[in-house]
């Protein structure tokens, strides 16, 4: 007998087969790898992006004029139009190269922040953010005489929008948000951040980071000046990352980084910039993963953005639900729309021995503040357990997780 | 007892364990029931510089003996420490400083030494030695 193959949208067992590191045992079960948002597994392209890179055509970028130089060059920058696209930004010249959103914000804060902001000027963060979207900043503040103000967060982890516009004004210099959180998964109205804040004048930035592998990002839509990710967590290799930035304001910025690729002409007197986006790419840039990070943006092109929100919908309703109905357990965080992270903390046990019988599980979570210390203060609490989705996650890895939660409560009690 | 002997003992014991559970459940027993830390004693000075959990780590010269007391916020650490402390508290500050830790590794629990583990063990035994280091020169100066 024929059986008809129903439109399976997500086939989740060939995915998982992408994911070769998916394959192993870790205490001697199966791993269960539930540390998406920290960062995420890579699909055999990626590596063969790599290994065809490393194996078949290596060579140093843009000067070359012989054949292999070409081919890293033609691969680069077809890598740059993959993110172009990915973003819908309106050019290639404005998708910048950098180590991550880290470095991506930090440029943003040394260039444009340090040119443009002066004494008294104000920064608008807000309480969700990451330290790599604080640190930044305080650094500027310090150096300028500038003040830091956060957008408080709601008891439910949502921002406090109301509280935002009033501290907006005429002093309001740059507004630089998450467009998710990593540590509560709430996805913030950024579109709407952005408009309030450019009629009051300002530049903003959005930390793309936890975004970038869940929702469809548009910058055009969303109107937003920078906006920074990081490729590691959107299945792509380490230390690579993305800023996206208006070309007005990139053309109005000084250079972060001196040296090769972003001159045009060097004498000893005066030196002229290159242009766009050569001008913040100083130095021999990370090629072989820049052009494995296209074949991350294609695996998900392919399988579909909103097959995949889907998808990791359903697993985060799930886990919700289950986890959240178990004794003793207090979720943190239940924005109405957020990213596939539910993050937790069990009444009387510390999260670092919750991680550790995860772990003796082949259960990998991620503990403690989650580089997100003003989230714990704001929940009077010293760190969380957090459960991160991806793509290749199934409902029985998060049954193996109830089970280890409720094997944690036994060894504890 | 020698630190070794304490050391051995150690080993033999969770030898009688034959999987992951039953040696976590005793460790977590023993953080139980490790004597808390003086409340005063839970002072910055004392803390031991972890992200994950907080270690607290008191040493006192008894007569030629250091004698150590510890504590922390979370279950596991603090009965790994309640071992370290077994070991090394009561030993001369030669002893502690010319001895070599090996029963971690020889039962299974070296990932805990680790540094990403971060939780301020590592750091802890390096503590207990140089708390060794400094009473041993004042005993000699
Ligand atoms: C929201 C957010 N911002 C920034 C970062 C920093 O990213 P990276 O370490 O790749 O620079 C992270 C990573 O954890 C993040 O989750």
């Amino acid at each position: 007998m024929m059986t008809t193959t129903s439109t399976i949208p997500f086939d989740i067992e060939r995915i998982r087969a992408d994911f070769p590191i998916l394959d192993q045992e870790i205490n001697g079960r199966k791993l269960v790898y539930f540390d998406n948002a920290a960062t995420t597994q890579k699909p055999i392209p990626v590596i063969e992006a790599l290994m065809n890179y490393y194996r078949g055509y290596n060579a140093n970028i843009h000067r070359g004029i012989h054949t292999l130089a070409e081919k890293a060059t033609a691969d680069f920058e077809a890598s740059r139009r993959a993110v172009r696209d990915f973003l819908n930004a309106p050019s290639a010249e404005e998708i910048i190269f950098t180590s991550g959103t880290t470095m991506s914000i930090n440029l943003v804060a040394q260039t444009y922040g340090r040119h443009f902001l002066k004494e008294g000027d104000e920064i608008i963060i807000s309480g969700l953010e990451h330290h790599s979207n604080i640190v930044p900043w305080q650094m500027l503040a310090g150096e300028k005489g500038l003040t830091i103000r956060a957008i408080p967060v709601l008891e439910n982890g949502e921002l406090d929008l109301y509280t935002f516009e009033g501290m907006l004004s005429e002093r309001t210099k740059i507004v630089a948000v998450n467009h998710a959180s990593n540590s509560l998964g709430t996805v913030n109205p950024v579109k709407e951040i952005i408009a309030k804040a450019h009629a009051a004048g300002a530049v903003v930035l959005i930390d793309g980071a936890q975004a970038s592998s869940h929702l469809d990002i548009d910058v055009q839509d969303l109107d937003a000046d920078f906006y920074a990710l990081s490729a590691h967590k959107i299945y792509g290799p380490t230390g690579l990352g993305v800023l996206y930035g208006k070309r007005a304001l990139l053309e109005a910025m000084p250079p972060y980084m001196g040296g090769g690729e972003m001159i045009k002409e060097v004498t000893f007197e005066k030196t002229t910039y290159n242009d766009l986006p050569y001008k913040f790419e100083a130095g021999t840039p990370n090629i072989a993963d820049v052009v494995a990070l296209k074949a991350a943006i294609d695996y998900i092109t392919s399988i579909g953005k909103p097959n995949i929100a889907a998808y990791e919908h359903q697993l985060l309703q799930y886990a919700t639900e289950q986890i959240g109905q178990m004794d003793g357990i207090r979720l943190i965080g239940q924005a109405k729309e957020k990213i596939s992270v539910l993050s937790f903390v069990l009444e009387g046990v510390h999260h670092q021995d919750i991680g550790i019988i995860l772990d003796q599980q082949g259960i990998a979570v991620r503990t403690g503040h989650h580089c997100t210390q003003p989230v714990m203060d704001r929940f009077c609490i010293l760190g969380t357990t957090r459960a991160s989705f991806a793509m290749y996650n199934t409902m029985e890895e998060i049954d193996k997780l109830v089970a280890g939660l409720q094997r944690v409560k036994k060894l504890m009690a | 007892m020698t630190i070794n002997e304490t050391q051995d003992e150690i080993i033999e014991e969770f030898e009688l364990f034959d999987d992951w559970e039953g040696k976590y459940e005793y460790i977590i027993d023993l953080g139980k029931k490790l004597t808390p830390l003086d409340e005063q004693y839970k002072t910055e000075d004392h803390i031991i510089k972890g992200c994950q959990s907080r270690v607290w780590l008191h040493a006192a010269l008894q007569g030629d003996r250091v004698i150590f007391t510890a504590d922390s916020d979370a279950i596991i650490v603090k009965g790994l420490i309640s071992m370290l402390v077994r070991v090394y508290s009561g030993h001369t500050p030669d002893e502690i400083v010319n001895s070599d830790l090996y029963f971690m590794e020889k039962v299974g629990l070296q990932q805990h030494l680790a540094q990403t583990r971060s939780n301020g063990l590592a750091s802890m035994v390096k503590q207990m030695k140089t708390y060794g280091l400094a009473f041993s020169a004042l005993q000699k100066g």
